[in-house]
């Protein structure tokens, strides 16, 4: 049993703001992305149900906040993000794509347009690497700044806005990927109505002092409980949102992940984006393969790394999977040859030895239930 | 009935020469959710150290060393249905396996009850 169990103290994990708070909770540590990280609290089909049904607040404060500012910061900006950025407008969060010079992507991240500059969110397990590859790649006129005296709390669910409204009554005003800086108890929140659940919810940039505070005020609240990685991990595998390092890689470009909307249309006109002289072709010939959803048959559940087939032949490899609680069957992720990547495909997956069955299926796997602008009349 | 327990947090209870194996209690804390029991057939012949079964928790899958070498007799079929039996009842109800012992000796190896108590308490 023991390649699950985690032994011993790894060296040199790094403690964020809320450990304490979380090992107080309940919370089994991991390590994870150099830190230690609660997986678990009561259990994780249990707060995955709750974070679909109430609200569930999620400690994400691995991840890198980074603040990019200067002159001409849009137009530097979009030399290495293939995304629209000067017609992000103030308050406007949108998802964009690090790449490198083969069109491979490095990471995925939001980016926000705070009016002095850009907020950057990316990846905790490569936010080092980020930072070095900004460093080098942005003109020397633009600062970035690493907001690593602040922690990042998500709050995820359909109950998140009435919950968070009791003490930040203006969020109710944001729809989907829109941001706020608003004053909390004398501290000032970065909330953007965004999160990787599928749910409704937010995410919030607290200074790390008060965090500890804030996330005692949102699980005081009955709506809210504090969730773990683990239902992080299965909630945003049923919403059919990629995680980075798994099923997309540096070796993986934006098409075959089935990211390209994060290049924008003037973009793709333009080009003068790092990556760009790979990537545009791309977008007009494919790429051969393309990122998919798989529903598995049976209970087994199919993992990172298991051999996907048509017949005799191998089409291609699952890049997560689990067993989806609010599906009630196993789901996975699969980079799948062009031709055998629509949906109702019949594929087999080998696991373990063992031929399991699935089918290629429309992504999100359980419904997005993100609180959009209503739509005006055409 | 005597009952051991492996460093890999394996149970089996022995009677005659049969052994029953599941997991331990410590071991599904750790695993959490349990959706699938992947199970040795009855008539497997299994060597012990053997990865025989495998328990698929919504966070991962694990595998499951037998303690012992012989022939498998029965396996669990309730779980096929049930696999959460395995953290409601990891030493009773949720077994996995059956196996007759071909080599009782190889039980000395392995922790009794207060031996096994003082290892989880030591990780």
């Amino acid at each position: 049993m023991n390649d699950i169990i985690e032994d011993g103290e790894a060296v040199e994990v790094m403690i964020l703001p809320l450990d304490q708070w979380h090992r107080d909770a309940g919370a089994r540590m991991v390590e994870f992305a150099g830190y230690h990280m609660p997986i678990q609290y009561e259990g994780i089909i249990a707060e995955h149900g709750w974070t679909r049904e109430h609200a569930g607040l999620f400690d994400v404060s691995h991840m890198g906040q980074l603040m990019v500012t200067g002159p001409d910061v849009a137009a530097a900006l979009e030399r290495v993000l293939p995304g629209d950025i000067s017609a992000l407008k103030e308050g406007r969060v949108r998802y964009s794509l690090l790449l490198n010079e083969d069109g491979g992507i490095l990471d995925d991240l939001m980016v926000t347009n705070t009016g002095d500059g850009y907020y950057l969110v990316v990846n905790g397990a490569v936010k080092w690497d980020d930072i070095a590859w900004l460093h080098e790649n942005l003109p020397e006129t633009v600062t970035l700044t690493h907001l690593d005296e602040s922690a990042l709390l998500a709050l995820q669910g359909p109950e998140a806005a009435t919950a968070l409204a009791r003490i930040v009554p203006g969020v109710t005003d944001l729809t989907f990927m829109q941001a706020m800086v608003a004053d909390w108890n004398g501290h000032t929140l970065g909330i953007s109505r965004s999160g990787y659940t599928g749910e409704d919810g937010f995410e919030i940039s607290v200074p790390a002092e008060a965090a500890q505070a804030l996330a005692d005020a949102l699980v005081a609240m009955e709506e809210v409980k504090p969730i773990g990685l683990g239902a992080r991990d299965s909630l945003r595998l049923e919403a059919g949102l990629p995680l980075y390092g798994h099923d997309m890689t540096e070796t993986v470009d934006p098409v075959t992940a089935d990211l390209a909307f994060a290049i924008s249309k003037r973009r793709r006109n333009e080009g003068g984006f790092i990556g760009a002289d790979t990537v545009l072709p791309l977008l007009e010939r494919g790429a051969g393969a393309r990122r998919v959803g798989l529903k598995v048959e049976g209970r087994m559940a199919a993992r990172e790394g298991a051999g996907v087939f048509a017949g005799e032949a191998r089409i291609g490899t699952v890049t997560s999977g689990g067993f989806a609680p609010s599906v009630g069957q196993p789901i996975a992720m699969a980079t799948i040859a062009t031709g055998h990547d629509m949906p109702g495909t019949r594929v087999t997956i080998e696991m373990r030895g063992r031929q399991i069955e699935a089918t290629v299926a429309e992504m999100p796997f359980v419904p997005h239930r993100y609180h959009r602008k209503a739509k005006t009349g055409a | 009935m005597t009952t051991y327990f492996t460093k890999d947090h394996e149970w089996i209870a022995v009677e005659g020469d049969t052994g029953t194996v599941g997991i331990t209690q410590y071991a599904q804390e750790q695993l959490g959710d349990i959706t699938f029991v992947e199970l040795p057939g009855a008539g497997d012949t299994v060597k012990k150290g053997d990865a025989v079964s495998v328990v698929d928790s919504v966070k991962a899958a694990s595998d499951v060393y037998t303690p012992v070498s012989g022939e498998v007799t029965a396996n669990n079929e309730t779980l096929e249905e049930a696999p959460e039996t395995v953290n409601s009842d990891p030493e009773t109800a949720g077994w996995l396996f059956k196996v007759t012992l071909s080599d009782p000796s190889e039980l000395d190896g392995l922790m009794d009850e207060s031996a096994y108590k003082d290892y989880v308490a030591s990780l």
